[in-house]
């Protein structure tokens, strides 16, 4: 019996100490008229050896193309240590760390990872995960509003994520919250600010955007305070390592900070699991949803870490609580801070500079083919929105059989755009790489391809 | 133990883990930092070295008991974590093309059949990341199904006061006004006054089978029948299925919407506290309305449908696919057990709690439903040791620590003063339920000679108790360099 210890004495000896003839007998409090009326139809039961043989058959269906695709999720370099040891079974099989004293490793881990998280994006405290970066958002603004408890209104650049807005747009649904959409600038693809506006409760700044182009995050945040409105964050933490940090924005710095995880030490994963990050000013905290694990002391006057401020959660607040959030992605936590110890300021600012080299270099040489142009000026971080002369996926169609994954078609979100192409190049990309891109799209557009 | 940042030494770094450096100078500086972030600047053995040191001051299922009730801490197979980590799985972007992710999403499709074949639902969603989100998406679909009828007049959820948290929290952000029941003193649902609350206004019930109370909810067809009957759809919170798995059915029930916690019922990690993924499977009327994406086989192709094939969908959880790397685990477990691998679950996830139910009511302990079979999980009440000794059930947790196990849940549920939810799970040997059952009489013989030594447990863990009060009051949250 799989994963089953029991033994028929076992049984024997158990059925009586229960009083019980058999295991049915257990069940006898259940209405006969619930019992299935036929065993569930399930495929049969395999051994260890023969699953992982079918599973690597499956794994092998799915080629390692090489990728150009960021979107919110980027192929960097993940450190051997980060999953030997985040896999660890100590870490890999702990309950939530609720009794503390026998959870001191995960509740330090987390408690440096708020450190760390802290100090990339420049405000005071960060929470102990969210389920990713889209879902954080829409935990961000439902904060915001609440926060900020006269006005529900939210301002919601375009040149946010369109992939996000969807997820923000189901998960806010049933709160009476007005996302009002920010147009963006044709030539830079930067938000534009309204003239006017009615009130609002916070404005969504993207750094960099989902175009990959820098945002005037300055002028934004300031002019967000301005009209007594909250500032979220929505950051790449990679781009931390050389952008300047949220808390820093303007005069006053944004409030809230969120985003996407996955860039630190996450594997893509088919897209997870992942984890979104959020991290506020001080005055804030009791507004933030999900965990929150704080240094303290214990009866001999030892550190030690514990769950804390948890009358804003679930499993006390009940239906007041700030979210209904209760999991969260504890050990993605645990590769985050394995990967920003490795990594350091140092390493991080390198790695955002080898992207950023790396996808103006990937730009060049594509932008150099007739019929590929880049949609906007100004800066960029590590990505860019390209215009193709022609529909967008039949050419990455016909990239795939140069084994490569050529950026994401992302027409459909932005028809007024044409035909466009998000790409992205990591430091994982080299030279090699870009070269057979660029050989390899010059081939597929002079073939005619569609 | 120090913290990470204050090991190391300025400039010491991971250098095998950089990259060459390269010279920008094309973003304008008033975009970039002007000091580096404060990050730990350390070697990788240092690194290794901490975080193995740190990890070996968890308890965790591989290392100890964790009998948590309403948790379903059970064993987490290594082929499952083995699997998910297969380069051709771990690797893919998750908005490459469909075809580069046949084998993928060729697990993903089974794992809905089969999670949809053991709830008796018409159609399962993987999307929802967590048990929350799974309970999220289930509230969201019956809104929205309610509203798609043009029916506009529902604005409360009805759910037992023996719930978890995150259900009302859940209602609440759906925008449904909670309706809380009563339990009656066989642990039931109190039928009078579910008739009483249930009306017009009623847009569902969530509730718990077996309920947190560890014991089978009887009248649960008569439940069925009058949120039914009042125009209400029901809401299974698939919490506590591993005590039913593979026999019963919440769609035979009556149910209309449930969500599953992979990371109880499926085995796959709980991680220190995610990430988790809560599957939700639906009745054939929900079915338009149900979290995208879904994945669907089309004669030998599969894909993920979206926006134009679902345009009734209540949308997107995530800006992906969900927690895809659990997904895998979960299929990899699922096909390990097959059939009849999954009846065995409730069978002896059941067969584990009777008899430590049974052992513990012998040794004289006071069982909260002592008339009531157990599910895969049954309640302690410590009230009367704590009125005789001043030991509360917290104490009585601690010092378990000490014993070498996991505490029980504690506090939860609420109805039940000093309790402890006692949730063994199928995949313990009765050798290791019998020493919980030696260490339980300890204790309580500790808390009537010695009970000072039970209220300050833990004595061997690496930290005394902890002061939550002062973490509260005033919060430490983050290292700050000293300046």
């Amino acid at each position: 019996m799989p994963f089953i210890p029991h033994t028929e004495s076992d049984i024997r000896d158990m059925l009586s100490a229960i009083g019980a003839k058999q295991i049915d007998d257990l069940f006898d409090e259940i209405p006969s008229s619930l019992h299935a009326r036929q065993a569930p139809s399930l495929p049969p039961a395999l051994n260890e050896m023969s699953v992982i043989r079918l599973a690597q058959e499956r794994a092998s269906r799915d080629p390692a193309n090489l990728n150009f695709i960021g979107a919110g999720g980027y192929d960097h370099h993940i450190p051997a240590a980060i999953w030997q040891l985040a896999t660890r079974g100590e870490f890999y099989s702990a309950y939530t760390p609720y009794q503390a004293e026998a959870s001191q490793g995960s509740l330090q881990v987390i408690y440096e990872y708020q450190s760390m998280m802290t100090a990339l994006t420049g405000l005071d405290a960060s929470n102990a995960s969210l389920y990713d970066g889209a879902s954080a958002l829409a935990e961000a603004i439902l904060m915001a509003v609440r926060a900020h408890k006269t006005q529900r209104r939210i301002l919601l650049p375009r040149t946010v994520s369109p992939l996000y807005r969807r997820v923000i747009a189901t998960l806010v649904a049933a709160q009476g919250i007005e996302l009002v959409d920010l147009p963006y600038d044709p030539h830079t693809g930067t938000t534009v600010l309204p003239a006017e506006t009615a009130p609002f409760a916070a404005l969504v700044i993207p750094q960099p955007n989902f175009f990959g182009q820098l945002e005037d995050v300055d002028t934004l945040t300031d002019w967000a305070h301005q009209q007594q409105a909250h500032v979220i964050a929505l950051v790449n933490p990679t781009s931390l390592g050389i952008l300047k940090p949220p808390g820093q924005w303007g005069i006053a710095g944004a409030d809230i900070a969120t985003g996407e995880g996955q860039p630190l030490g996450c594997p893509l994963s088919n897209g997870g699991p992942w984890f979104g990050f959020m991290t506020c000013r001080q005055e804030m905290i009791r507004q933030m949803p999900g965990r929150l694990v704080g240094r303290t002391l214990d009866t001999e006057n030892n550190t030690g870490f514990t769950l804390t401020l948890q009358a804003r959660e679930q499993h006390i607040r009940r239906a007041k609580a700030t979210s209904n959030i209760c999991s969260n992605q504890g050990l993605m936590v645990v590769a985050a801070a394995l990967y920003l110890s490795l990594m350091g300021a140092e390493g991080l600012a390198r790695v955002a500079r080898a992207c950023h080299a790396n996808t103006q270099q990937l730009v060049r040489r594509l932008t150099a083919i007739a019929g590929v142009r880049r949609v906007f000026q100004g800066a960029l971080f590590h990505e860019a929105l390209l215009q193709l002369d022609r529909p967008v996926q039949p050419v990455l169609d016909a990239l795939l059989t140069y084994n490569l994954v050529g950026g994401l078609d992302v027409s459909a979100h932005y028809p007024e755009l044409g035909h466009t192409l998000l790409v992205c190049a990591t430091e994982t990309r080299t030279v090699d790489d870009i070269h057979h891109y660029a050989i390899s799209l010059q081939a597929v557009l002079e073939k005619g391809m569609a | 133990m120090k913290l990470i940042f204050e090991q190391g030494a300025s400039g010491r770094s991971a250098n095998a883990q950089l990259p060459p450096d390269t010279n920008i100078d094309d973003i304008p500086a008033h975009y970039l930092r002007t000091t580096p972030p404060v990050l730990p600047e350390v070697s990788e053995m240092d690194t290794v070295r901490h975080y193995t040191r740190l990890s070996q001051q968890n308890f965790s299922i591989d290392t100890h008991f964790y009998p948590l009730g309403s948790c379903t801490m059970k064993y987490n197979p290594r082929a499952c974590n083995s699997i998910a980590l297969l380069p051709g799985f771990l690797a893919r972007h998750p908005f490459a093309p469909a075809t580069t992710g046949q084998g993928y999403l060729s697990c993903l499709y089974e794992l809905q059949d089969i999670l949809a074949e053991l709830t008796g639902m018409h159609a399962v969603s993987l999307a929802p990341m967590a048990g929350a989100q799974g309970e999220f998406a289930g509230v969201a679909m019956i809104r929205a199904w309610h509203l798609a009828r043009g029916d506009t007049a529902r604005t409360e959820i009805i759910i037992p006061d023996a719930a978890h948290g995150t259900n009302p929290a859940t209602a609440a952000m759906c925008g449904y006004t909670v309706r809380e029941i009563p339990t009656d003193k066989q642990g039931n649902i109190d039928l009078d006054e579910l008739r009483r609350v249930t009306g017009p206004q009623t847009a569902g019930l969530m509730l718990t089978n077996p309920s947190t109370l560890g014991v089978f909810e009887q009248q649960i067809t008569e439940i069925a029948a009058i949120i039914h009957q009042a125009g209400g759809l029901l809401y299974y919170d698939g919490a506590n299925l591993n005590a039913i798995l593979g026999r019963i059915k919440p769609g035979d029930m009556g149910f209309d919407v449930v969500h599953i916690n992979l990371h109880k019922t499926f085995a796959t990690p709980h991680g220190g506290g995610g990430p988790g993924a809560g599957p939700v499977g639906v009745s054939a009327r929900l079915q338009p309305f149900l979290p995208l994406p879904v994945t669907v086989r089309e004669g030998e192709h599969y894909r993920l449908l979206d926006e134009t094939d679902r345009p009734y969908s209540i949308g997107r959880l995530s800006a992906n696919h969900g927690n895809g790397g659990v997904l895998l685990r979960a299929w990899a477990y699922a096909r390990m057990l097959g059939e009849p691998g999954m009846a065995r679950v409730a069978q002896f996830a059941t067969l584990n709690a009777n008899y430590l139910m049974a052992r513990l009511d012998q040794a004289g302990f006071d069982i909260a439903f002592p008339q009531r079979r157990a599910s895969h999980e049954f309640i302690v009440s410590l009230k009367r040791l704590k009125d005789e000794t001043g030991v509360s059930a917290m104490d009585f947790a601690k010092r378990l620590l000490d014993y070498g196990f996991h505490a029980p849940t504690t506090y939860f549920p609420m109805l039940v003063p000093e309790c402890l939810l006692i949730e063994p799970t199928e995949t313990e040997a009765k050798t290791t339920l019998d020493a919980f059952v030696a260490a339980m009489i300890a204790v309580a013989q500790e808390a009537r000679e010695t009970p000072e030594k039970v209220k300050s447990a833990p004595h061997t863990l690496p930290v005394r108790r902890l002061d939550d009060v002062r973490a509260a009051r005033k919060p430490d949250l983050a290292w700050k360099p000293q300046i």
